[in-house]
Order: C-alpha cells, then structure tokens, then sequence
C-alpha cells in the first residue's frame, strides 16, 4: 500500500501515482469527511515516485487524515505512528494536563502522602502500576462489554467495581508472592480506592472513545504525572516543615498554596506541543 | 458492632459537619471538586447538592444492609451503594440540568470515589441506626455544600466581578483567583481562615496543623 505522511505544518509527502492537477485530489480529516481541506499545488519530490502536497491550512501531525485522487482507487490513510501517537498521549497527561495541578484529581491522597519523599515514591510507583492495570481492564470491558450491549449507564459501578477487585487483588497476591514489597507497598494500595484519578482515567476514555494505544497513554500518563507531581511535593513540603510558617498557615492551608505555586508553574507546559 | 449506640442530639449532628468536623476545610476530605468546581458559585451550588443527597442516601441505605453484610467485605460494598446513587443522580442532573453538568459532569461521576461519603457511612452509618444516619449525612453534605458555595463565591467575586452570574463589581479585582492555580489559593486561604477564627475562640489547634488529615 503506498505511504503518505505529513511532513512540516503545510505539506504532505505521498508514494504513489497521484495526478498533477491539484483539483482532482481530495483531502479531508477523517473526524469530519464531508469539509475537504484545499490542496494548493503537486510537486514530484525528491524521491522517486512520491509527490509532496502543499495545503493552505495548517496540518497537525497528530491528527488523521484521507486522501483520494481521482483515478486511483485506493485511498491513502494519512495517520500518526502509533507509537509517537502514545507518546504524546503520555506527555499531555503528564505535564500538560496533569492530573493533579490542571484537573485537580487525587488530591486527598496526593496532600495525604506528599509528606515525605519515601511515602510519595512509594504511592508513586504503586498507583502508576495499578492504573495501568485497571486503565485497560476497563477499556477492555467498556469496549467488548458495554458499549455493544448499550449498557453504558453501568460505567461508574463497573469501573469503580473493577478498580475495588483489582486492589483486593493485588493486596492478597502481593501478600503471597512478595511479602516484604507487600509490607513497602501494602498500606497505599488500600488508599488508591479513594483516589480520584484512578477512576476518572476510565471515564475519560470511555467518553473521548479512545482506542486502546490511546487508552494505554492517558493510563501511564496519569500515573506518571501523579508520580511527578507527589514527588515535588514532597520535596518542597520537607523544606516547608523546616520554615517557621505562620500558625493559623501550618500543615495544610501552606501546602495547598505551595500546591498552588506548582499549578502556576505547570501552566507553563500548556505550550508543550509534541511532534 | 450490631448493637446502637445512642446517637448524639440532632442539633450536634447538623452542626458538626457545618463547623468542626467540615469535610473540606477541616478534615480536608473531597478536596478535588473543591478546588476544581469552584470557579463560579452555580458549579458550586450543584456539585454540593448532587454530593448532599448521594451523602444522605448512601448513609441511609448503608445503615440499612449493615446487618446482613459482612464486615470483611464492607468498602466494596459501600463503595458499590454510592456508585448506584451516583448514577441515579449523574442521569437526574444530565437530564434536567445539561448546561451546569457540561462543566462539572466528570466530578459528579467522581463522587463514588470522594473519600467522606465513605468515611461517613464507615464512621457513622455501621454504628447508627436510620434516622441518625439521615441527620450526619445531612450534615455533612451540607457542609460540604457550604463549603463550595464559599469558596465558588469568594472565587467569582473576586475572579470575574460576579456572583451567580450577575455582575456585581464593575471590574475584575484579582483575576488570578479563577484561573486553575487559584483553586489552591482560595482553599488553602480559607482553611487558614477557619483556623484563625478556631485560635480566636480559643480552641487549640489539632497536632501538626489545621486541617488534619483524615
């Protein structure tokens, strides 16, 4: 099948025969197929038997596009790798749109165990680690279970009720199989019910329809970003405990506007383009 | 655990979740749609309503089912009686209420996950019989209401010159207070709030700070 992909923000490199008139070829966005995107010129290019196309609107290496000519039967499927595709997905839920300092999620938990660099690794690791889990046994049952059976209305008590199974379950093999990472990881495994995040991944997915390599990203990402995100908390909250902060500010009303501070910084990130 | 205790006077159950046990501000619990909801008191007003009445249900029924379920597997079970009155109200307010949801619809599925519902029914609904039950979690629900209509005013007012979407000042005072950090600051201000208004009637602080963590 032959290859088309984007290149720079206004050009298209396709293998394959493509007539030279700009107005036979027809581009569109797969998400709305009936607005075709102009086509400005066709040139060969460098390499043999591909043309490079130039568009008047800006393209975005992300998104997916179709190409048909006329004369040519096959149509060209203009789509991101899947692997810089997950990337990005990771790097947005990360840092772009954290979970914690642009959603607000998980924050009982997150100014629970931000006391210490020790306990935030802990909870870290252990939350990214049943996220994932629970991210694609959820995506998994929303996409074969309830989504052809219309039962959509289910999604909170399925997801929620897999997340509580998932905990009980790696609490008991862990017990088993690892006891002294049991003793390390055990306490935050039960906390991780009453993280919010743990339940918003599914949600978002199963409202976005991601597919699954989508699904897999946003997963990782949001354990990554909550993992981030407690690290440098705990961090600055163990310089805060040695500061003398006013009274009426000592304990949470001081890491609430520290948590503020992180948030103001992560702003900074919404430029992050990913390529 | 089958046998009641006497539960405290009404009066004490209404009013501890509104001041000394407050899910937001004193026992920082739920916190996320407190900062997240909060940009204008309508998001606010609805969040807490949808949480008072999952509250309210959810202890009640948990007070019901406490005899025939065993203690061993009581957090899923709870967990799956809010996350069945968390639906049932998710497709009240999507229904009757779409332009609010659109903005808060995600953390009105998020109740199931918020942590003083089921602390509630852990600490209280196991214990009490029905009617108790229906006076803490009225209660706590509405402290928790006041506590986002608080901060979603203070936040409109001093973000977008507003409350309930009618202009009431001429110009923005401190528009940093709606962005997304803002959130932080508003409820880590009045936090410090409450607790300097606890110092001034003399109480003493719990250990390690205002706002002990549950």
């Amino acid at each position: 099948m032959a290859d088309a992909k984007v290149v720079s923000p206004h050009e298209i490199l396709v293998e394959g025969a493509l007539p030279a008139d700009a107005t036979a070829i027809r581009l569109v966005r797969s998400s709305d197929a009936d607005i075709p995107l102009a086509v400005v010129s066709v040139k060969p290019a460098a390499q043999p038997n591909s043309f490079t196309l130039t568009t008047a609107e800006t393209l975005n290496k992300q998104d997916h596009y179709q190409l048909t000519a006329k004369g040519v039967d096959q149509p060209w499927e203009i789509a991101p790798s899947p692997l810089a595709m997950v990337i990005s997905v990771i790097i947005g839920s990360a840092l772009i749109n954290n979970f914690v300092f642009t959603r607000y999620l998980g924050l009982c938990v997150f100014f629970g165990v931000s006391k210490n660099k020790d306990t935030a690794i802990g909870m870290g690791v252990t939350f990214t680690i049943v996220g994932l889990l629970s991210g694609m046994i959820s995506w998994t049952l929303n996409t074969f279970a309830l989504e052809p059976l219309r039962l959509e209305f289910m999604q909170i008590i399925a997801f929620i009720g897999i997340v509580a199974c998932l905990v009980q379950a790696t609490d008991l093999i862990l017990k088993k199989v690892n006891p002294v990472l049991h003793k390390k990881f055990g306490i935050y495994l039960v906390l991780i019910t009453t993280n919010c995040i743990i339940l918003a991944v599914p949600l978002l997915n199963a409202t976005s329809g991601a597919t699954f390599l989508q699904a897999l990203g946003l997963s990782l990402g949001a354990g990554l970003g909550f993992a981030l995100a407690l690290f440098l908390m705990s961090c600055a909250i163990e310089k805060v405990n040695m500061a003398p902060v006013p009274l009426v500010f000592k304990g949470l009303p001081v890491a609430f506007i520290i948590a503020g501070l992180f948030a103001l910084s992560f702003l900074g990130f919404s430029g992050l383009k990913v390529a | 655990m089958s046998e009641h205790r006497t539960p405290p006077p009404v009066s004490t159950m209404l009013m501890r979740g509104l001041f000394e046990e407050n899910p937001i501000f004193r026992l920082a619990l739920s916190l996320c749609p407190a900062v997240a909801v909060t940009t204008a008191v309508k998001n606010g007003l609805m969040l807490g309503v949808a949480v008072l009445v999952v509250q309210v249900l959810s202890s009640m029924s948990g007070s019901l089912v406490k005899h025939i379920i065993n203690p061993k597997i009581r957090i899923p079970v709870f967990t799956l009686l809010i996350a069945i009155w968390v639906s049932a109200m998710d497709m009240i307010l999507a229904a009757y209420f779409a332009d609010v949801y659109q903005q808060v619809g995600l953390y009105v599925k998020l109740i199931v996950a918020f942590a003083i519902i089921i602390s509630r029914m852990e600490l209280f609904s196991m214990k009490h019989s029905v009617v108790p039950c229906f006076w803490d979690g009225l209660g706590m629900g509405l402290g928790f209401l006041v506590g986002l209509v608080l901060a979603g005013a203070f936040r409109e007012l001093l973000g977008s010159g507003s409350i309930f979407g009618i202009a009431v000042l001429p110009f923005k005072p401190l528009l940093l207070v709606v962005l997304p950090a803002g959130g932080f600051f508003t409820i880590g201000l009045i936090m410090a709030l409450f607790n300097w208004v606890d110092i001034k009637r003399g109480h003493k602080l719990p250990a390690g700070g205002g706002g002990a963590h549950g």
